[in-house]
């Protein structure tokens, strides 16, 4: 396993780079003059001359790639010139309740899905599988935006349940109790469509599983019906959503920027949106990047759950 | 791969759908896919008539009407913040939406296959220069690089677009890619090549057309997310820029009056909904349609336990019991039906055996014959659907199993009645340690705690002669050879002593050295634990081997059975007859092999009379007229053959 472990995390580092590559020349596309795109409002010739200098824009791109890599290794990402602070600073402060949302949404979305894909496979054609069915249909059509905009409507203006934003400070002394109930509606959100993709593929692959021999096997050895479906059948299933799990955190991570926007969370989804609207380049630029990478790691963390599951991949 | 013995029935009914309806037609037929096109029909009707409809302008404010509630006269759906009315607004959004959507995947579409084909046909660096692309886009959160992208581009419905058309090229490279290649690799594709034939003719007239359904099945999937997406980058004010507005657009102006007016965010949240809906819905049943894979009844669940009919309807007209309460077995007028869409395959149709304690009997037939369907059917393991047992009894010392309890009847599995199935590379769960496959069966019938049944199943994998049982229980089945799955197979079956062992081909997947081997142990087993023995075969020379009596099975009827010594030489039914012929014989090397002309029936048009007669270089005209009945040619050797007396 350790073996395994650092052969993966070795798989990780081209991505990484390959991600870190889009991500510079995604913004140089900008027309015109980086620095004074990067700057904004604020260019003057001094600072423009200063900018260029700093992060080698008069070099040719290569050039200017590594340069830029070279201060992000060091934990420089730049400054914006909007927020007045380093790029860096800004992103820490909020990639933790980013985490938190995506993370909480995502469990919720696995969780229920899995569950709830379980239940209309077992009960295939019945009434619970043509309610499931549904409610997936409309689940996976849903806008997260609207959806969050109802949630706050019904359980925070009608029935007044749980707060509906004004999650301005983390760590503003509510405790983790504060932080749960703001939580909730957001994670909700968030998780309703990842959770409906995850319900119809649980489904569709249970029932596969369901047909193969292995599982008639344990059928004749007289084993009860709960034990061929959770051990012998779901545990083979798994293998299988695992890595769409992995695919549902990128969902998660992007429908943030929704759900974070509709809520007010103090995210880097929220962030990014502002930063776009005031032209904050490197704000951007880093934001992307890092939650990109967060991203990569996830499913480097689902790689190696799968592995853990399934011998077969360990041993290759 | 779930039912070998389902698949092996009717090979020549699936292969061949008769007057298959056009993909269309099928579209229309399917009731989920109808109410999506109904839904989206309606949408597009209304929106592509946006410009000729009494519709008040869109971007025109009034102020003195601003905030109105729905069904206000003059606007059917309120007005927003400025006084504009919602109805028209949202029709011409909805307009604006189902455009961009539409255009952004079609172009997404084409600039995708396009990468997908390309790196399919060329292959080499090409190739891998463009997937190692491909991939490195795909590991992104797919929304945060639309917003990359439009933080460069900056905000504008146009850029928007783009971005989002952009994002989801790599799904379209891939799937195409993926489908081309299963092409590209075929033989037809190196003779078309070969053949001299333009690169561009092969890639649009041989390699598009075949990956064609893909490219459909993944556009009716993308354009649905591509609204959305559109629409949620409108929302946060990236894409249409205010005075115009998309859906997306509208609930964003409308968020900030969610308390006072929810109507404006709403109802054009509602708009896209329904959109997706119908898209989904058609997408879903295109799907169906054009994947093989997916078509509906193809992935059922199978059940616990077959179906039966009541045991009062199936046991009409059956002789009575007589000795059957002291058998472990006695099986008396079996009929297990498949049913396929409209079509019903009698794989097993009257079938009577009786196995006393000790005993081993053997079924002989080809594949289709029945005998795997009449060994499963004992314990309810025939797939459900579409296998169901509409006649017959099946004894276990005088107690019907198919009208049992299932947890009665799961007392019996494996306790009782024990299976060893064929292919045990696909019979033993590959996830679980083959020590743990054989002590779950002993903790669940015998009470054992773990540790002590995990002591026995040690004991067993030495019985089966594993070597290195106590090591080689923590294995899993790939890390063993075939020979080794199949001990396995033995080791679990004989877990817990049952009377009677089904063994349903388990030699066949071995090779020869191992096949005798594996025979050999089960025999010598068997015997000191004193079970019976059910063992199924296409081969004649193994069931010699191993068994005292025989039942030659043909279109899912015994057509001959006897000591196996007694119907090794003086066999008396035709196909018996060209059975044996088939076998060479056991010792002896170099003797023709003569095969059976013809193909063993596909049970669902079994001709009236004998099933055999289309075969039979016997067969006379009486032959295919009524019933004929399995009877006496010696004192325990029987034939249903009309002619077996004749010269
Ligand atoms: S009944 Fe007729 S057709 Fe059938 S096996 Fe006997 S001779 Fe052949």
């Amino acid at each position: 396993m350790p073996g395994l472990i650092f052969r993966r995390l070795l798989m990780v580092v081209p991505v990484l780079l390959g991600v870190s590559v889009i991500v510079f020349l995604v913004i140089s596309l900008i027309p015109g003059d980086p620095a004074r795109a990067i700057l904004g409002t604020f260019a003057t010739p001094e600072n423009i001359a200063d900018v260029t200098r700093q992060l080698g824009l008069d070099q040719p791109l290569p050039i200017q790639y590594v340069v830029w890599v070279s201060h992000l290794l060091h934990g420089d990402l730049g400054r914006s010139y909007i927020l007045h602070k380093p790029v860096m600073d800004e992103i820490m402060a909020r990639l933790f309740p980013t985490l938190l949302l995506a993370g909480a949404a995502l469990v919720m979305a696995s969780a229920g899905g899995i569950l709830l894909g379980i239940v209309a496979a077992v009960r295939q054609n019945e009434w619970p599988d043509k309610l499931i069915t549904i409610s997936v249909l409309i689940g996976i059509s849903t806008p997260s935006f609207w959806l969050g905009m109802l949630l706050i409507l019904w359980f925070g203006v009608r029935l007044a349940w749980l707060p509906v934003g004004g999650m301005s400070e983390m760590f503003g002394g509510g405790g983790i109790g504060d932080i749960a109930r703001h939580l909730l509606l957001p994670a909700t959100t968030l998780a309703a469509v990842a959770g409906a993709v995850l319900v119809r593929l649980t489904r569709g692959a249970m029932l596969e599983v369901l047909r193969q021999d292995y599982v008639r096997t344990a059928r004749a050895k007289g084993l009860t019906e709960s034990r061929v479906i959770f051990v012998h059948a779901f545990r083979n299933a798994l293998v299988g959503i695992i890595p769409v799990i992995g695919l549902q955190a990128g969902f998660v991570l992007g429908g943030a920027v929704y759900v974070e926007t509709v809520f007010q969370w103090p995210g880097i989804g929220r962030m990014l949106v502002s930063a776009i609207s005031t032209r904050d380049i490197l704000l951007v630029q880093g934001g992307v990047l890092i939650v990109a990478a967060a991203y990569v790691l996830i499913n480097l963390l689902t790689d190696l759950a799968q592995s853990l599951i399934d011998p077969r991949i360990r041993a290759s | 791969m779930s039912a070998p013995a389902l698949n092996a029935t009717m090979p020549a009914r699936l292969s061949y759908p008769r007057d298959r309806p056009s993909a269309f037609a099928r579209l229309t037929q399917n009731r989920m896919a109808s109410f999506g096109l109904l839904l989206l029909s309606l949408i597009v009707v209304v929106v592509v008539a946006a410009p000729i409809l009494p519709l008040a302008p869109p971007h025109v404010a009034n102020v003195a009407q601003r905030l109105r509630p729905p069904l206000t006269p003059g606007h059917f759906l309120g007005t927003d913040q400025v006084g504009r009315d919602i109805l028209s607004r949202l029709i011409w959004g909805t307009r604006l939406s189902l455009a961009v959507g539409v255009f952004a995947a079609l172009i997404a579409s084409l600039i995708g296959s396009a990468i997908g084909l390309l790196a399919a046909f060329r292959g080499g660096w090409i190739d891998t220069l463009l997937m190692r692309g491909i991939d490195m886009l795909m590991a992104f959160p797919y929304l945060l690089l639309a917003l990359a992208i439009v933080a460069a581009l900056g905000p504008g419905l146009v850029n928007a677009m783009i971005a989002i058309t952009i994002v989801n090229v790599p799904f379209f490279a891939r799937g195409v890619r993926g489908a081309a290649l299963s092409i590209v690799r075929t033989d037809f594709m190196a003779a078309a090549r070969l053949s001299g034939l333009s690169d561009a003719r092969i890639v649009f007239w041989e390699l598009l057309p075949n990956v064609m359904p893909g490219i459909v099945i993944g556009l009716s999937t993308t354009i649905g997310w591509m609204i959305l997406e559109t629409a949620g980058l409108s929302f946060l004010g990236l894409g249409a820029q205010p005075p115009q507005a998309d859906l997306g657009g509208m609930l964003g102006e409308g968020r900030n009056l969610l308390q006072v007016a929810p109507h404006v965010a709403t109802i054009p949240g509602l708009v896209i909904l329904l959109l997706a809906i119908g898209i989904n819905l058609i997408g879903d049943g295109l799907r169906d349609v054009l994947d093989p894979k997916l078509k509906s009844g193809g992935l059922a669940r199978t059940h616990a336990r077959t179906d039966a009919v009541s045991l009062e309807e199936r046991s009409k007209g059956l002789p009575l019991p007589g000795a059957a309460a002291r058998l472990p077995l006695a099986i008396r007028g079996l009929r297990t039906h498949f049913r396929i869409g409209r079509a019903i395959y009698a794989a097993v149709d009257g079938v009577d055996m009786a196995i006393a304690p000790g005993e081993s009997v053997g079924i002989v037939g080809e594949s289709g014959s029945g005998k795997t369907v009449t060994a499963l059917s004992i314990l309810g393991l025939v797939a459900t659907p579409p296998g169901r047992i509409v006649g017959g009894e099946i004894l276990h010392y005088g107690e019907e199993l198919a009208s049992a309890t299932l947890s009665r009847l799961q007392e019996i599995r494996g306790r009782r009645i024990a299976y060893v199935f064929q292919d045990p590379q696909s019979t033993l769960n590959p996830l679980i340690r083959i020590g743990e496959q054989i002590a779950e069966s002993i903790r669940r019938h015998q009470g054992k705690s773990a540790a002590e049944a995990m002591r026995l199943a040690v004991a067993l994998l030495e019985s089966v002669h594993i070597p290195d049982p106590e090591h080689k229980a923590n294995a899993y089945p790939h890390e063993l050879s075939g020979g080794q799955r199949q001990r396995v197979g033995i080791a679990i079956a004989l877990a817990n002593d049952p009377e009677l062992i089904i063994a349903d081909e388990p030699t066949t997947a071995l090779d020869v050295t191992t096949q005798a081997q594996v025979l050999k142990l089960l025999n010598e087993l068997r015997r000191e634990r004193g079970a019976a023995l059910l063992f199924i075969s296409h081969d004649f020379g193994v069931i010699a081997a191993v068994c005292d009596r025989v039942h030659v099975m043909y279109g899912g009827r015994v057509v001959e059975s006897g000591p196996v010594a007694e119907v090794l030489e003086r066999p008396r039914h035709p196909y018996t007859q060209r059975l044996l012929a088939c076998v060479p014989e056991l010792g002896r090397r170099g003797r023709q092999v003569t095969p059976i002309p013809g193909l063993p029936p596909s049970t669902d048009a079994l001709p009236p009379g004998c099933a055999f007669a289309p075969r039979c270089h016997r067969a006379a005209p009486r032959c295919s007229i009524g019933e004929i009945t399995l009877d006496a040619v010696e004192s325990d050797h029987y034939a249903r053959c009309i002619r077996v007396n004749d010269a």
